[in-house]
């Protein structure tokens, strides 16, 4: 992996002639996870997907530029909520499907050795029906390590597990992609209070910086520092809507 | 069990007919018995058996060509929009042509032989399988794509690796469609003009007044579709269930 860029994205966007949000100017520091935090509809995931240079319903007057200079094509990797695992592929097939679709020849042996990071050593020859919602998201993070990227892209990846797997899935994706520029789009406070080296709250119109602990992230779920920035978060979501 | 659910229907349908026939006492050159077409079946399983192989023969040949040239086009159509343009609404409006006018005109360019009910089957299948497994590639999950467009994917592996497999169960229902209407096509152009095949069978023992030859090859040629759909059910099944998410 190549040195982990800052990423500034600073402009507006619309969807058919309505704002959608800004003027913002929204700084992501290299090799450090920054969180956007957020209502459903401000606009949080079209700031990822126009990073990611995917389709999106917005149009976008700005810039979006890294700290080296460099494009950012080819130095993304991108996670949803959906684990946009494909069914009919093994596990094997499924981390292995980014140098398929740009006709490499896939690393065999560095997938199984990221699905045995994440885990998932006993799966290799499932399908993804065959596991728990958890494991498949193990999947989709392996899948996401294989692609070996600078800047990871996080699309409320952990929103659809239960308390207990989301939390385990955050440590594990927290030490998993350290020293990378992390975007984590989230709408759940506590995830974001254990998991921003940055936190930003995004509304209609502004973005609101966040004093966040010195602690590093993973923040253990019970440090108190961590619990009042939760709070103070919830506050602000809520007197925001 | 669903092998319990056919034999009862079947079972029903055969008493409703032995009591059409009893309640009615029409005669044999009109209604034949169950009975009486079984025996018909059997008396003339040779005759029957020569002729449904010439027709299956028809019929398979037909699927494989047009189950081809239907997933050739729809591939086609997938991956160039000027060409769903174009030639979208020609395939809708080829459909809207009645495919039985055609068969004389068939048999005409193409002679009494095989060629001309192969073409008939491939006619009557190639709408179906091409819109049906067309509708499955242009409805690739978004979700797929995104991923597939963060990946940097080339358009032609997203086409073989995702959206080519994730459009199986669709080919699977048009194929079973495609199963059931070839027989009919094959049977068709057997009835223009034909000196083989049940089609032919049928007119033959129609003009003679052999009732019950003519249901007892009804029957097997209803057999043999059933059969076929059967075998791309099983087919469609096996390619569905990869599909579960």
């Amino acid at each position: 992996m190549t040195n982990a860029p800052g990423i500034t994205v600073s402009g507006r966007a619309t969807s058919k002639g309505e704002p959608l949000f800004g003027p913002l100017n929204f700084e992501m520091p290299p090799g450090r996870w920054s969180c956007l935090l957020g209502a459903s509809g401000v606009g949080k995931t079209t700031v990822l997907r126009l990073i990611a240079e995917m389709d999106s319903h917005a149009s976008f007057t700005g810039t979006i530029s890294a700290s080296d200079g460099a494009p950012l094509t080819n130095r993304i990797a991108y996670m949803a909520q959906s684990d946009m695992l494909l069914p009919w592929l093994t596990l094997r097939g499924n981390v292995t499907i980014g140098a398929k679709l740009r006709g490499e020849t896939a690393d065999i042996d560095r997938a199984e050795r990221l699905l045995r990071r994440v885990g998932l050593s006993a799966h290799l020859d499932k399908k993804p029906s065959a596991l728990s919602g958890g494991q498949r998201q193990r999947v989709a993070l392996a899948r996401t390590l294989m692609e070996d990227r600078p800047v990871i892209l996080l699309d409320e990846p952990f929103s659809a597990l239960d308390a207990k797997t989301r939390a385990d899935m955050q440590d594990l994706a927290a030490e998993q992609l350290a020293r990378r520029t992390v975007l984590l789009v989230t709408h759940d406070p506590a995830e974001a209070a254990r998991l921003g080296d940055q936190i930003n709250i995004m509304t209609q119109t502004d973005l609101i910086p966040m004093n966040v602990p010195h602690s590093s992230a993973p923040r253990p779920v019970n440090d108190p520092a961590t619990l009042v920035l939760q709070g103070q978060l919830y506050q602000l979501l809520r007197e925001d809507a | 069990m669903k092998i319990r659910h056919a034999l009862t229907s079947a079972t029903v349908l055969i008493v409703v007919w032995q009591s059409i026939v009893w309640a009615t006492g029409l005669p044999k050159f009109i209604l034949p018995s169950p009975l009486q077409v079984a025996s018909a079946l059997s008396g003339n399983a040779g005759l029957i058996g020569e002729h449904a192989l010439v027709t299956l023969g028809e019929v398979v040949l037909g699927m494989i060509i047009g189950s081809v040239l239907g997933i050739g086009t729809a591939l086609h159509l997938a991956t160039s929009e000027r060409a769903r343009r174009l030639l979208g609404p020609i395939l809708v409006f080829s459909q809207a042509i009645p495919v039985f006018a055609l068969a004389p005109v068939l048999t005409l360019w193409l002679g009494y032989g095989l060629w001309s009910k192969i073409a008939m089957a491939v006619l009557i299948i190639y709408f179906p399988v091409t819109s049906s497994f067309l509708d499955g590639l242009l409805q690739t999950p978004q979700s797929y794509l995104d991923l597939a467009n963060s990946m940097r994917a080339r358009p032609l592996k997203t086409l073989w690796h995702i959206r080519i497999p994730a459009a199986l169960p669709s080919l699977g229902s048009g194929l079973k469609l495609a199963a059931v209407y070839a027989p009919i096509g094959a049977v068709i152009g057997e009835w223009v003009g034909a000196s083989k095949g049940l089609g032919y069978l049928m007119l033959l023992a129609n003009g003679r007044a052999k009732i019950d030859l003519m249901f007892a090859a009804v029957i097997v040629l209803c057999a043999m579709s059933v059969s076929l759909y059967l075998f791309f059910d099983a087919v469609s099944r096996r390619m569905a269930k990869d599909h579960v998410v």
